[in-house]
């Protein structure tokens, strides 16, 4: 329950953040939620990538049906990817979970640290 | 422990973001910023435009006055509806930013000399750095301050800058992130705000695009190589049967201007044999640029009313240099094309007339070799006098570098472009000043406000008269049955030969004045029912002022005259016929003489397979024609074996062969006339070639082209030719390539392989106005955006879209792409 909720609220956050601080704020918002959520800090790295994961990889899916795949197309020569929307779609999702599975590994560490701290006091 | 795994998830985490919010190397240039590029909520997603998106909203914007609404056509093209000037011309300048804005900004960074700010010094085989200093030491920003004070000068010019900036403003201050153009997401960097000073550069754009051209050093090192009867011979003043824009046998009045050719001139100016070494351009315009544009009055028309067709050639982008709409305000409706950057539009129709646009290809750009007093440069020398030089910096910031600070002698004669400090040395010492009428303080877009609102040909007459740079063919046709052209510009009043080579610039007599409008000559309503102008010689050499220059084109203007003179009952679907016409004249004129000159004897099978394509071709340079796959390089290739041996003497360059316009003219000639050719002979070799040598060689030498064509299946012209259209950054995936499309240089259908007809319009001047038109390219200059290249498809095929001024009413009742209202 926990693991679907921390997905959950990285993903929600990792939408809202952005909206009002550049792209890679949602790293700020994983690591909160990886310290406020208690879990193995490997169960938190694969919450921290599966939620945003997710998130891009959604966002960038419906953005890319609704335009019939023509951007998609031409960035994914650009970039290069063979013309593939599908692995452009993936990469975009990949990276976004990539960042967000490492904040969420450092904010689950900072956690521990705290609770230590706490034990010690 | 723990805290060391801390730090070190911390330090990767943040590293990552480092990496992916950094521009990397790829190549020798740079990606975008990764992990913004590939964010959905930031990067390049958010520029793929849902397929079904209506272009709706209600906007309240500080700076109108009234109220606007905009009506998107199903082909995105809006009809602006305003109450007033200014209103009109500030939805202009939003709609320009909405769809356009990265295109607009890029040429006039362009223009300014600013690409290293986006680029760095070099990028992708670029070197920007060198573009930015050519563009400075021509005094393009020099040039669009003066112009900018000429427009702000006048009250209704003024009116519609200001408006026109602060519509572009109005959109980029709601755009975030987000909504940058894809552009600036791949090249990192941001929109700045517009400013009146953009519009200028533009436009000085355009000037550079269509007079920037220049081979006055190459000219006078032609003069250093060859004898005076050599080079009339290679670059002969006039054209044998030329077509004039005004007919020959005109009557000239006596000039206004009184020539003289300096004492010094035949000593100094006309010696034929000193040189100077040629400093490297960076940059070129196009020399293909041209256009067609003609009317046929009712006369010769099935309506009885006047046809006017115009086809402006440009390099064809995407995306494109034209931004089709129509505006109206109580007072007047105009539908056409604009140049996002600049308000107005710039060719179409009223209610009333309709207009279009040529290259005058006159030569307005000169150079004076400046004799400075010492290496500090503060004094130069001028009718035996020391006059103080002025100074000017150009600062140009370089991404990833100090600034760069270019100090600019100016004279009177204009900057100094080529001295020491120029990084392409010189052999010798010289300075050389660029004198361009582009220079002059001038109000061009007063021309097209006015013919936007012309009701009859006096309005035009007054609309084009303050016209200066770049010198237009304007064409007119109106609804009470007027039809005129006149070569409208600044030109200055030049003897013969003056321009063609450096002058010298401490001697004053070789300055020249402008030609007196007077003097520049309008065709109205002639009784051979037609007026036409396709860049050639505006008047034949009788004209009292010499009008130098080695671009004007010979082959265009007469077909376009001989099939104009043949028909009667014209009707607008016959002048789309013509408009997309691919008959090759030059063709038609070379070829007896090349089956004359070649000896088949000499030929194998293969060569003689190819030759009798040649030989059974329609002489039109249709897609699926196999002629012009072996005329075109046959032609180029004998122009070489002609002209390469006698041109390879110096190690100074001169006009280029290929590329050189006059040289078509120069050798078509030699080979119908002159059997005894003095450049048939290769000088390189002991015995002596004769024109049957020469055109056999020229014809054997591209047979590996024609056979790997073969190979390829590619030997049917639009194969071969290739053609596309080209993204501004030259971006393979954002381009089209590989279009099915005849055309090619000295056909009306001028579409060579990334350059030619970059808005082809139809006007027939029925009370109720019947007008064609469309341009290769499509309205959003978005590459997510579904209208993107919309129109080129039907382009390539020559056909057209009706187009038509609209009441608010007809929009409301149609199928529109979404309507968008502004309110103060």
């Amino acid at each position: 329950m926990k693991f679907i909720v921390a997905i959950f609220l990285t993903a929600l956050l990792g939408y809202a953040a952005p909206l009002y601080f550049p792209w890679w704020s949602f790293a700020v918002t994983s690591a909160v939620i990886a310290a406020a959520v208690h879990q193995k800090s490997w169960k938190a790295f694969i919450t921290g990538f599966i939620g945003m994961f997710l998130l891009w990889g959604a966002l960038a899916f419906i953005i890319d049906v609704n335009n019939e795949h023509l951007l998609s197309q031409k960035i994914a020569q650009v970039l290069p990817l063979g013309g593939s929307y599908i692995l452009l779609i993936l990469i975009s999702a990949f990276v976004g979970g990539l960042v967000s599975g490492f904040a969420a590994l450092t904010g689950s560490f900072a956690r521990r640290i705290g609770a230590m701290n706490q034990d010690i006091a | 422990m723990r805290v060391f795994y801390l730090i070190l998830f911390a330090a990767i985490t943040t590293a990552l973001i480092i990496v992916l919010d950094t521009p990397l190397p790829a190549g020798t240039a740079k990606t975008p910023r990764l992990g913004y590029f590939l964010s959905p909520q930031k990067g390049f997603w958010q520029n793929a435009e849902a397929a079904n998106t209506e272009f709706n909203g209600e906007l309240k914007l500080d700076g109108l006055k009234g109220k606007a609404e905009v009506y998107f056509d199903d082909r995105l093209v809006p009809h602006v509806f305003a109450e007033n000037d200014a209103d009109a011309y500030f939805v202009q300048g939003y709609l320009h930013a909405k769809f356009r804005l990265w295109q607009m900004e890029f040429q006039t960074y362009a223009a300014a000399g600013r690409l290293s700010e986006i680029f760095g010094e070099k990028s992708n085989g670029t070197n920007f750095l060198k573009i930015d200093i050519y563009f400075r030491r021509l005094g393009m920003v020099y040039a669009a301050e003066n112009s900018l004070k000429a427009m702000e000068a006048d009250a209704q010019t003024k009116e519609a800058l200001d408006s026109y900036t602060a519509g572009v403003n109005a959109y980029i201050n709601t755009m975030n992130e987000g909504d940058y153009p894809l552009e600036y997401k791949l090249l990192d960097y941001k929109p700045e705000p517009w400013t009146n000073l953009k519009s200028a550069l533009f436009l000085k754009y355009m000037s550079y695009d269509l007079t920037g051209g220049d081979d006055d050093f190459e000219m006078t090192n032609a003069k250093a190589v060859f004898t005076k009867t050599q080079f009339e011979k290679l670059f002969p003043y006039g054209q044998d049967s030329i077509q004039n824009i005004i007919p020959k046998g005109t009557h000239f009045a006596k000039p206004g201007i009184a020539l003289k050719i300096p004492a010094s001139g035949d000593s100094l100016y006309f010696n034929y044999k000193e040189g100077v070494k040629v400093p490297a351009k960076p940059v070129k315009p196009d020399p293909d640029n041209g256009s067609n544009n003609w009317a046929v009055s009712g006369s010769k028309t099935k309506s009885g009313k006047p046809i006017l067709c115009s086809d402006p050639h440009l390099d064809l982008n995407l995306p494109s240099l034209w931004y089709e709409m129509q505006i109206s305000v109580p007072g007047y409706n105009v539908y056409g094309v604009s140049f996002p950057g600049a308000p107005a539009i710039i060719i179409g129709f009223n209610d009333n007339c309709a207009w279009g646009v040529t290259n005058a290809e006159r030569d307005v750009k000169d150079y004076y070799e400046i004799k400075f007093q010492d290496s500090t440069m503060q004094h130069y020398l001028y009718n035996f006098e020391w006059k103080k030089t002025d100074f000017r910096n150009e600062v140009i910031k370089i991404k990833g570098q100090p600034d760069r600070v270019e100090k600019i002698a100016m004279t009177l004669w204009g900057p100094v472009m080529y001295d020491k400090s120029y990084p392409d040395k010189m052999h010798n010492e010289k300075a050389y000043a660029c004198h361009w009428t582009a220079h002059d303080g001038t109000d061009e877009l007063k021309t097209f406000m006015l013919l936007d609102r012309a009701k009859n040909i006096d309005d035009y007459k007054n609309a084009i008269v303050t016209f200066s740079n770049p010198g237009q063919n304007f064409v007119f046709a109106s609804k009470n049955g007027d039809i005129a052209i006149k070569e409208e510009g600044s030109f200055g009043a030049k003897w013969r030969r003056q321009g063609d080579f450096v002058m010298p610039g401490y001697d004053s007599s070789y300055a020249y004045t402008s030609i007196p409008d007077s003097e520049n000559l309008i065709l109205q309503n002639p009784a051979r029912g037609f007026v036409s102008s396709a860049n050639q010689y505006a008047y034949d050499t009788s004209y009292p002022y010499y009008i130098g220059g080695l671009s004007f084109e010979y082959f265009r203007p007469n077909i376009i005259n001989r099939k104009l003179s043949g028909m009667q009952k014209i009707t607008a679907e016959d002048m789309q016929q013509m408009q997309t016409d691919n008959y090759n004249l030059l063709a038609e004129m070379a070829r007896p003489s090349l089956l004359k000159y070649i000896n088949e004897s000499l030929l194998n099978d293969d060569e003689k397979k190819y030759l009798d394509i040649f030989r059974s071709w329609n002489l039109r340079n249709d897609a699926t024609e196999e002629g012009p796959t072996v005329f075109t390089p046959w032609w180029d290739s004998l122009k070489v074996c002609m002209y390469q041996d006698e041109f390879s003497v110096t190690q100074l360059p001169l006009p280029d062969i290929l590329k050189t316009n006059s040289f078509n003219t120069t050798l078509l000639h030699a080979l119908m006339k002159d059997s005894a050719y003095e450049f048939a002979d290769d000088i390189t070799t002991p015995q002596k070639e004769t024109m049957r040598d020469v055109v056999t060689m020229a014809f054997k030498k591209i047979i590996p082209v024609l056979k790997d064509a073969e190979k390829r299946n590619a030997l049917v012209w639009a194969k071969f030719k290739d053609s596309g259209v080209k993204h501004l950054l030259s971006i393979p995936a954002l381009s089209r390539f590989h279009l099915f499309s005849g055309g090619g240089r000295g056909v009306i259908n001028a579409y060579k392989k990334y350059n030619g007809p970059s808005w082809r319009m139809i006007v027939q001047l029925t009370d109720e106005t019947e007008a064609y038109g469309l341009y290769p390219g499509g309205q959003s200059g978005n590459p997510g955006s579904k209208y993107y290249d919309t129109f080129i498809d039907k382009w390539v095929t020559g056909q057209y879209y009706r187009i038509q001024i609209f009441t608010k009413e007809n929009m409301q009742r149609q199928k529109l792409a979404g309507s968008m209202t502004f309110l103060k």
